[in-house]
Formats: structure tokens, sequence, C-alpha cells
């Protein structure tokens, strides 16, 4: 056992891997102390406050960031429900559907805005909606933002659907339920942690969107990453860390959510088996 | 990329036949909102540019004309080879390289090491390196750019200890984009070398010992060709978004780290305003990353076989 793990151990990768969690949480954790800084210059630290986290809030470009923060929240939730109903049902369709021609084709085009280059996806976006006359704003964003979360919807649900046996829909077909029914009282509550997680992902990955919103907005339209944008352009100020550091926990918060019902799924999952 | 694909016992008559009506949806969404906004792009590669944006449906080679060709001022002498954008593009797949192999470096230990852990402890150690990713991207620019401009932290840091005696400059150079790429796309290289090393079996290891192979050798002609698809994956999951990064080479570059994706941009939001030519540069992009994409797909199947 001792000399096991003598061999699958190798010298330096512990470090590396050390350094691999502080390059990768090291300027996160430092913008968020300066978040905290009483002091209108980044560079110089004045001590501990929470005037730039009242400063969104109440200060000159409240309006701006409120406006931002309503658009990001309100497309994010929306984009997210459609995309986790569009992908939900293609789920069950690819991996209950048995095999049929076209599967391969199918996932592939499920799975192209994940392919597609996003800065490609922007392009061929604003073209398409200039194209047809559709107006900028935030129902362009929107259908944008959709298209785009569906495969990352569709990943997890996928996956929590194939671990499924078809047995407990058989045993609903046997006592008579329809095909609504089956999904409704017994494929959907199995399934259930996949869902949440497909949907919390959707809701991140458009809520963290800056590419495609940037070139889809249309004038006057801001979401939080686009604000953000905007204003670290004419140089990092301090509000904008304040601001960053909220986004950063929020973001945190629904990953960590989206890990323990998806942990809770797998227990479950495993006792029912 | 597999999820999805094969099943077994996992067919129900119940579902299969709406699966048309089940997949529909995802289809007309796609396929009306992606697919068909990319082949107008592909169109409008070949169209003439209006000023201010936008094109006249007249076809026209000058975008590809003007990717590759210089004609002069006004367009009427010999044709020379313009390495301007060519550049540009050589460039990019060099920074995404270096990106790649920065990631590779760093991220190939990481899983290496994650993987040899208790399984429960594995969880933990993922979840670490899987939260920075969602984090908004562009914050995690801006961050990068706070802590390495000329005043900030890292450069007060070394100053501090005596590393350096005057600031580093390493914001605006090829260098923080290059930085700043390894950072964005890190744990995309950790997670698909963590899941081939995860299956493998260290009886090879202990064999290979026992025939008095050497650790380095070991890990070099044992367990490196065994986990290479996992590395692959990697490459290709950190290559390809590099190759497209726009909030990189934007916030933490200059205007001599130009990369295709500021080029793209800026026929669109900036000053350039030739839709055409930024149709062609997106379709030139896109090409590059299926080649790559089919190139993976490729040595999968071989793999397999």
């Amino acid at each position: 056992m001792d000399r096991t793990f003598d061999i699958k151990h190798y010298r330096g990768f512990f470090s590396i891997t050390c350094l691999c969690l502080v390059i990768l949480y090291g300027p996160l954790i430092i913008v968020m102390i300066y978040s905290f800084n009483d002091s209108v210059s980044i560079t110089n630290w004045g001590g501990i406050s929470l005037r730039w986290y009242v400063e969104i809030f109440t200060g000159l470009e409240s309006a701006k960031f409120k406006a931002a923060a309503w658009n990001s929240f309100s497309i994010a939730i929306m984009a997210a429900i459609v995309s986790t109903v569009i992908a939900t049902a293609a789920a069950i369709g690819m991996i209950r559907g048995g095999n049929f021609k076209g599967k391969f084709a199918s996932f592939a085009l499920i799975s192209l805005p994940i392919m597609v280059p996003e800065i490609v996806t922007a392009v061929a976006t604003l073209i398409f909606f200039s194209t047809i006359g559709f107006k900028l704003g935030t129902l362009s964003i929107l259908v944008a933002h959709t298209v785009f979360c569906i495969p990352f919807a569709y990943l997890p649900i996928s996956a929590r659907l194939q671990g499924i046996d078809a047995s407990y829909e058989e045993a609903a077909q046997d006592l008579f339920a329809n095909r609504w029914k089956t999904f409704r009282y017994v494929l959907m509550p199995i399934m259930w942690p996949g869902i949440v997680a497909g949907f919390l992902l959707a809701f991140i990955i458009s809520l963290d969107d800056f590419i495609i919103t940037n070139f889809i907005k249309g004038a006057g339209i801001e979401t939080l990453p686009t604000a953000i944008f905007g204003s670290v352009k004419q140089g990092i100020k301090p509000n904008i860390m304040a601001l960053s550091t909220l986004l950063l926990l929020f973001s945190i918060a629904l990953v960590t959510l989206s890990y323990f019902i998806g942990k809770r799924g797998e227990a479950n999952q495993n006792t029912q088996q | 990329m597999a999820a999805g694909t094969g099943s077994g016992s996992t067919v129900s008559a119940i579902f299969s036949p709406v699966r048309l009506w089940l997949l529909l949806p995802s289809w007309i969404v796609i396929g009306f909102f992606l697919l068909v906004p990319v082949l107008l792009m592909l169109t409008y590669s070949f169209l003439t540019k209006e000023f201010r944006g936008g094109v006249i449906w007249e076809f026209s080679l000058a975008s590809y004309d003007q990717f590759l060709f210089d004609r002069g001022l006004f367009g009427d002498e010999a044709p020379v080879v313009k390495w301007t954008y060519i550049n540009i593009f050589i460039r990019s797949i060099l920074q995404a390289i270096g990106a790649t192999i920065f990631c590779l470096l760093i991220g190939f230990p990481t899983a290496y090491f994650i993987a040899t852990r208790p399984i429960q402890s594995r969880t933990i150690w993922l979840f670490l390196i899987t939260v920075p990713y969602w984090v908004n991207l562009l914050i995690r620019t801006v961050s990068m750019k706070f802590l390495i401009r000329d005043s900030g932290p890292l450069n007060e840091l070394l100053l501090y200890i005596g590393l350096i005696d005057a600031p580093l400059h390493v914001i605006n150079t090829n260098f923080a984009v290059q930085l700043g790429l390894f950072y964005s796309y890190l744990p995309f290289m950790v997670l698909p070398i963590y899941a081939s090393v995860e299956r493998y079996n260290f009886t090879f290891s202990e064999v290979a010992s026992d025939l008095y192979a050497s650790k380095v050798t070991i890990l070099w002609e044992v367990i490196l060709p065994v986990v290479k698809p996992g590395i692959i994956a990697g490459s290709i999951l950190v290559f390809v978004p590099s190759l497209g990064a726009f909030l990189a080479p934007d916030l933490l570059g200059g205007a001599k780290t130009f990369m295709i994706g500021s080029l793209i941009e800026d026929q669109f939001k900036g000053n350039a305003g030739n839709w055409p030519f930024g149709a062609a540069a997106s379709m030139i992009l896109l090409s590059l990353v299926l080649v790559v994409l089919m190139f993976y797909v490729r040595a999968q199947n071989k793999d397999q076989t």
C-alpha cells in the first residue's frame, strides 16, 4: 500500500496545485480586499470602510447600476427558464428517443452555441438582427442569451437523465399513466436536481455574458457586465471593485448552491437504486 | 462532448414516439437564431461594404482581398501580399498556443495531484478549481489588470520584499495578454485531464516500476500516453476560446497586442465600421476553429479504435 502511494506521488505536484489555486483566487481576493478601501485612490490604502458599497446604491452612478442590474437579472431569469424548458425537452428526446437517423447531427446542433467562438456568435447575431430589421434592445439580448444558454442547461440535464433507469417510466405506464403524467409525476421529480443545476448554470452564463450582449444591446441599454466594461475603459474605480465583489460573491453562492443540489441528487439516486 | 449520445438501457417506449416534438424546439431556436445567422454572416463576407456599417447587396470579394493583399491607396496597383491582418491571425494563434502550454504546465500536475487524492477530498479540490470559472470573465480580467498594473499590488509587494528595484512593466505587453488568457481558461485544462487520470490504472505504474523504470520514465512513457485524450481535450478547450478572445487582449494588452477578437470587434463596434470585412474575419476564425475541432474528433476516434 505504501509503495503504491509512492509510485503515484510526484514531488512538486502539490506545490504546483497550491500555485494553481493562488493564481485562480489571488486576483479575486485582492480586488475584494481593495473594495473595502476607504480611499479615492485605488493605490493607497486608507483604512477599511463600506463607503464604495454605499456609493453603488446611492452615488452618482447608482441609477445606471440599478437599471443595469434590473436588465441583467430579468434577462437572465427569463433566458434561463426558456432555455431550461427547451433543454429538458431536448434531453428527453435525445436520451429516451432511442437510436434515430440524424442523432449525431441533432447533438451537434444542440452543442453548436458552445463550439462557435463567442465573438463569431455575436457577429452573426448582430448581422441577423439588423438584416431582418429586429430592433436591438432587451428582447434581442434575451433571444441571443436563450440560444447561448441551451447547451449549458442541456449538459447537466442529459447527464442526470442518462443515470435514470427507464423502468420507472415503464412502471408508470403499467399503472396507466399517460405520457404527460409519467413525465410530471415520475420522471421530473427524479430529474429535478439536473434541471435545477441546468437552470442555475444557464442563469450564471446569461448574467456573465459580455461579448454577445455588447454587440447586440443597442444604444442606451446596459447590463451589469457592459456597464462595468464601460467604466473600466476609463480606469478601474473603487466603486467598480465593490460592484464586482458583489457580483462575484453572488456567482460563487449560486455555484455552491448548484453543487450541493447536485450532491443531494446523487445521494438520492444512490438510495433509490 | 460525448454526453447524450450513447444510451443503452435508458431507452423508453414512452417518449421515443414523440422525440421529434421534444427535439423540435431546440432545433428551431438554435437553427433559426444561430445556424441561419452564421450562414448569413458567410453571405455578408461576400458583399460590398457600406460606410458607417451595414452592407450593399452586391457580390464582392473585396473583404478577402483586403485581408490578403495591398493594392495601394486607390486600389489600382498590382496586389502585394499584405501582412497586417495575416500577422494579427498569426499572433493570435501564437498567443493561444502559448496560453495552452502555460495551462498545460500548471494544469497537468494539478489534475494529476487531485486525481490521486482520496475520493472524498477530490470533490472539494475539483470544486475549488471549478468555482473561478463561474465567476464573470470580465471581472476576472479586470482583477488581473488591477493586480499587475504598474502601481498595482503585485509590483508593490515585489518592491517591498526587495526582489525588484523598479516596478515591472507588465500591462499592455504580449506577456500580460498571455497571462490573462492563461488565467481565464486554466480550469478548462484541469478538468478533462483530471477525468482521464482518474480512470488511469496505477497497476501500469507498478509494473513499470518492477521493471526498473524511473519515475520520470513512468510519467513520460506510461502515464502520458494513457491520459493523452484528456490532455488533447483540455488543450482544445483552452486553445479555441483563447483564439477568439476579446477581453484579455482588450483590457490587458495595448495596440501592439491586437488579436483576432479585437480586429472583429473594431469592424462592428469600433472605428473601422467595415461589416463585410468583419464577417470575413469571423468566417476565417470560425474555419480555424472547425479545423481544430475536426482534428480533435479524428484523434478521438483513432484513440477509440
